[in-house]
């Protein structure tokens, strides 16, 4: 479906953009967490001019050329990576009301809106992407907010850039869907959660039958390329002989179906955030029936369903530790971790007072119960890159890959620890102990 | 922090603090020994001994206090024992205050409403809380009477828990008042700033008037030694505005803004009234003022600024701020808000900004217990005090520690390793089943908004 694909494309327009070229840094830290591997005392990490780590090493094997900068801290770990947020389309202010309205990530028009794009509402400038950079986050997995059918889709950003087109890493990578309750307070149809899910599987058969239709006239239109004149003119569709078959045309472009299209041809996973048992199962029951690559957001109630999700093969974008979700737990990461079920941690979306928007405090709070630090660690870097589909560029200290670094004066999770230095690309853009 | 010698004596003739006596407090001595003790009222005692008879402290030293005989010895070697928290702001126990009949309702009781069964008390104890100030939202300029609370076991109705003798006289919490934007609304409420202040204005001026007529009225029953005329009207309104005039009943007030926090301070002036700024998100603008006018501020740690416009100007560094002013510094929850089990954490993060360690546990304990006007009773380890206090796995600012005990006058009310109790601390299937922490009930509460 290279034809719907908007992707290429807008990568492309990222690159043009260009970026302003980094220097050359170092790092040395006292320890190491690299995520890939083990932990390494006394550490050095070369972040290369090209924006990518350029060498990791013991201190006493390191090579650090003349002129480089150097910056020390006690801990480094990767740069976090924020599984699920609405940062740059939700703002500091959580106002939907009065004179400031920043709040941009749910459209009330209608409960299903695939076409909705996240680079299309991404404020890089928004404060409050400078305060999750400032605790280490840099890259964020962002976009339209829980609440709707389908309400956009999502994409991934490194938090610096002045514009989205600099900012973005995949422009598109999810469609948002909610399941249950929450819908209904959003829009007056569907009213029930079961009506919600006939709904999304509606929409899904119409994308299907839109897919088919437009299978058919690109067949139908390969088929006439080799009859057609040398001029290239229009397939001929106008029948000569007047009792031949006329040849399908191809639907006119709806591009709510094409983002369905692009997760039932899996160029897009839908992410479905389904907290209660009723709306998980109704999760797996629908990827089981459209084959999609399905990934699980919010679910509180996992652990009442580790067997089911493990078999399923299908990852958890855990709902933030200090969320108000029903039924919450503080020790669900570490069951989920337990049963071998690829997760993240992130922080989603609070309405009234926001108090999920650090995602290295949600972690701690799983780090305390029973996920343990290094656990922790890697459900906000490598694990969410593996589930994002961006490993190869995120998540870990490796050579190769962005030179994306937190640097802490102490244990990452502790309270009384200090972030002090996070390094996006070879680019230090926060230096300063908080 | 307040330096004052901590008493080895146990056996101290008490004199009834207040009436309120522990419920269930237990005769035989009990004996705490191997912790590192944080009285609060003194510096930290390493392998201290806590003595703990009727309910009360009536030792507390280090490894060589003397112990009564025959009393229940508890070994708690590595761990951290220190005063039972204080929140000075909570919204636990389904509590509801006015309605939007109005703006002001000083007459209500938060206490008609409370529910002592209420799963959400498990989250306080849970988090180490032994004392509670249960109030109504901040949608209303005065939402109603506040309730002091100490969580003990086995309640049946609020009067378990009451710090007052008996509601019927006694005053039993402060007032909840509030201005900036929540109290804000459609008439009959107030549509400004300076329309809210002189609502209040007026009413205040109305119980001055009132406190006079009685004044009068009880006089001239003196003079003559029998009933002068017609008795004055009892009026509920006045006579709890009249206990703030007296300075009997605090008032504790939501408020944000820096010239919100200043209309506080000129209300304060002009009635002579006792309060507390609650959130004070802007008090590190106005610290100097708060210190001089003597008003503490209780901080509801957010991770973030924002959430509203009023509350765009959060400092992280503010405790430090106010600390170095000379302000009174506690912490509450404003549960749900932020959650009763990470009170500690509030602490936790003032110090990362800046905050002495001292201070921000005593804000705390000690902190809030004068912000509550139960300092006498509550909020560091000194002999005489109730036997309130959190057995902790380990520092209390480290994001790793755990409550495993929380005691209330000498009974203890929360053990971690009973599953029952534990399930409380961590969450799960329908652990929180009346108090499901969504979005929707938060909004009606704070806001006091009718769907």
């Amino acid at each position: 479906m290279k034809r719907l694909g908007t992707t290429s494309f807008l990568v492309a327009l990222a690159a043009l953009a260009g970026m302003p070229a980094a220097a050359q840094v170092a790092v040395r830290a006292g320890t190491l967490h690299t995520v890939s591997g083990d932990a390494i005392e006394n550490a050095v990490v070369i972040a290369g001019a090209d924006g990518k780590i350029a060498w990791v090493g013991p201190t006493a094997e390191a090579d650090i050329p003349d002129g480089t900068d150097v910056l020390e801290a006690a801990v480094v770990t990767p740069g976090l990576v924020d599984a699920r947020s609405v940062v740059g389309l939700s703002g500091a202010l959580n106002s939907n009301v009065g004179p400031v309205r920043d709040q941009d990530q749910l459209e009330r028009s209608s409960p299903l809106q695939p076409d909705l794009r996240a680079i299309d509402a991404y404020d890089a400038n928004e404060t409050l992407v400078e305060w999750v950079r400032s605790y280490g986050v840099t890259t964020l997995h962002t976009g339209h907010g829980p609440g709707a059918l389908i309400s956009g889709q999502t994409m991934i950003a490194k938090t610096r850039g002045r514009n989205v087109d600099q900012a973005a890493v995949v422009p598109a990578r999810m469609l948002a869907s909610t399941l249950g309750n929450a819908v209904s307070s959003n829009f007056q149809s569907p009213g029930t959660s079961a009506k919600g899910v006939a709904m999304l599987r509606n929409a899904l058969h119409g994308a299907q039958a839109y897919l088919e239709q437009v299978r058919k006239a690109e067949e139908a239109g390969r088929d006439d390329e080799g009859e057609s004149d040398a001029d290239g003119e229009e397939a001929g569709n106008d029948d000569e002989n007047g009792d031949a078959k006329p040849a399908p045309k191809p639907p006119p472009r709806d591009l709510a179906k094409e983002a369905l299209g692009q997760v039932l041809d899996g160029e897009l996973s839908l992410l479905i955030t389904a907290n209660a048992v009723p709306e998980i199962a109704a999760a797996l029951r629908l990827q089981r029936e459209f084959g999609f690559d399905l990934v699980l957001d919010g679910a509180a109630e996992s652990y009442l369903l580790l067997d089911e999700i493990r078999e399923a093969g299908v990852p958890v974008l855990l709902h933030p530790t200090m969320s108000r979700v029903r039924n919450g737990s503080y020790e669900t990461a570490s069951q989920l971790a337990d049963a071998g079920i690829p997760f993240a941690i992130q922080t989603g979306f609070e309405g009234y007072v926001p108090k999920t928007r650090v995602l290295l405090w949600e972690a701690a709070i799983a780090a305390a119960n029973g996920l343990g630090m290094e656990r922790a660690l890697e459900a906000v870097t490598l694990s969410p890159a593996r589930i994002l589909g961006i490993d190869d560029r995120v998540g870990s200290v490796e050579v190769g890959k962005d030179a994306d670094l937190a640097l802490f004066d102490g244990d990452p999770f502790e309270y009384t620890s200090h972030i002090c230095g996070v390094i996006v690309e070879s680019e230090v853009l926060s230096a300063e102990c908080r | 922090m307040r330096k004052r010698p901590v008493s080895f004596l146990f056996a101290v003739a008490l004199p009834a603090l207040l009436a309120a006596t522990p419920a269930a407090a237990q005769d035989d001595p009990h004996v705490f020994r191997g912790a590192r003790l944080l009285p609060i009222a003194g510096e930290p005692i390493d392998n201290g001994v806590l003595v703990v008879q009727g309910g009360r402290i009536v030792g507390v030293g280090g490894p060589d206090t003397s112990t009564p005989r025959g009393a229940v010895e508890h070994d708690l070697g590595g761990k951290v024992l220190m005063p039972g928290l204080v929140d000075t702001h909570s919204h636990i126990g389904s509590v509801s205050g006015g309605d939007r009949s109005a703006p002001l309702h000083p007459d209500v009781r938060n206490l008609d409403s409370i529910d002592v069964a209420s799963d959400s008390i498990w989250r306080a104890r849970a988090g180490g809380i032994t004392t509670v100030n249960i109030m109504s939202g901040s949608g209303h300029l005065m939402s109603g009477q506040t309730a002091y609370v100490k969580l003990r076991d086995g309640a049946r109705t609020i009067e378990d828990w009451l710090y007052c003798d008996d509601p019927l006289t006694g005053i039993c919490g402060g007032l909840k008042m509030a201005n900036g934007t929540n109290s804000i609304g459609q008439p009959p409420f107030p549509g400004t700033r300076a329309k809210s202040a002189a609502l209040v204005r007026n009413l205040y001026h109305e119980a001055v008037e009132y406190r006079e007529k009685m004044a009068e009225a009880e006089a001239e029953d003196g003079e003559d030694g029998e009933d002068g005329g017609e008795p004055a009207k009892r009026d509920l309104r006045m006579e709890t505005l009249v206990e703030v005039l007296d300075g009997k009943r605090i008032v504790q007030h939501h408020t944000h803004r820096h010239n919100d926090i200043a209309t506080v301070l000129r209300l304060k002036e002009e009635f002579g009234f006792r309060v507390v700024a609650q959130h004070g998100t802007e008090s590190w603008k106005v610290a100097d003022e708060l210190a001089a006018a003597g008003v503490p501020v209780s901080i509801t740690w957010i991770d973030a600024p924002g959430g509203k416009e009023e509350t765009i100007d959060w400092n992280m560094e503010m405790g430090a701020i106010l600390e170095r002013a000379g302000v009174d510094v506690s912490f509450n929850t404003d549960d749900s808000v932020t959650d009763s089990r990470l009170l500690f954490r509030a602490a936790a993060m003032a110090v990362r900004y800046g905050m002495s360690r001292d201070k921000a546990i005593e804000g705390l304990t000690l902190a809030p217990a004068r912000a509550l006007g139960l300092e006498d009773r509550i909020g560091s380890l000194e002999a005489g005090k109730d036997a309130d206090f959190v057995i902790l796995s380990g520092d209390p600012l480290s994001a790793y520690t755990k409550v495993e005990q929380t005691w209330v006058e000498g009974t203890m009310i929360y053990d971690r390793a009973n599953p029952d109790h534990r399930k409380y601390a961590v969450g799960g299937y329908k652990v929180y089943r009346t108090t499901a922490h969504e979005d929707e009930m938060i909004h009606e509460l704070l806001l006091g908004e009718t769907r």
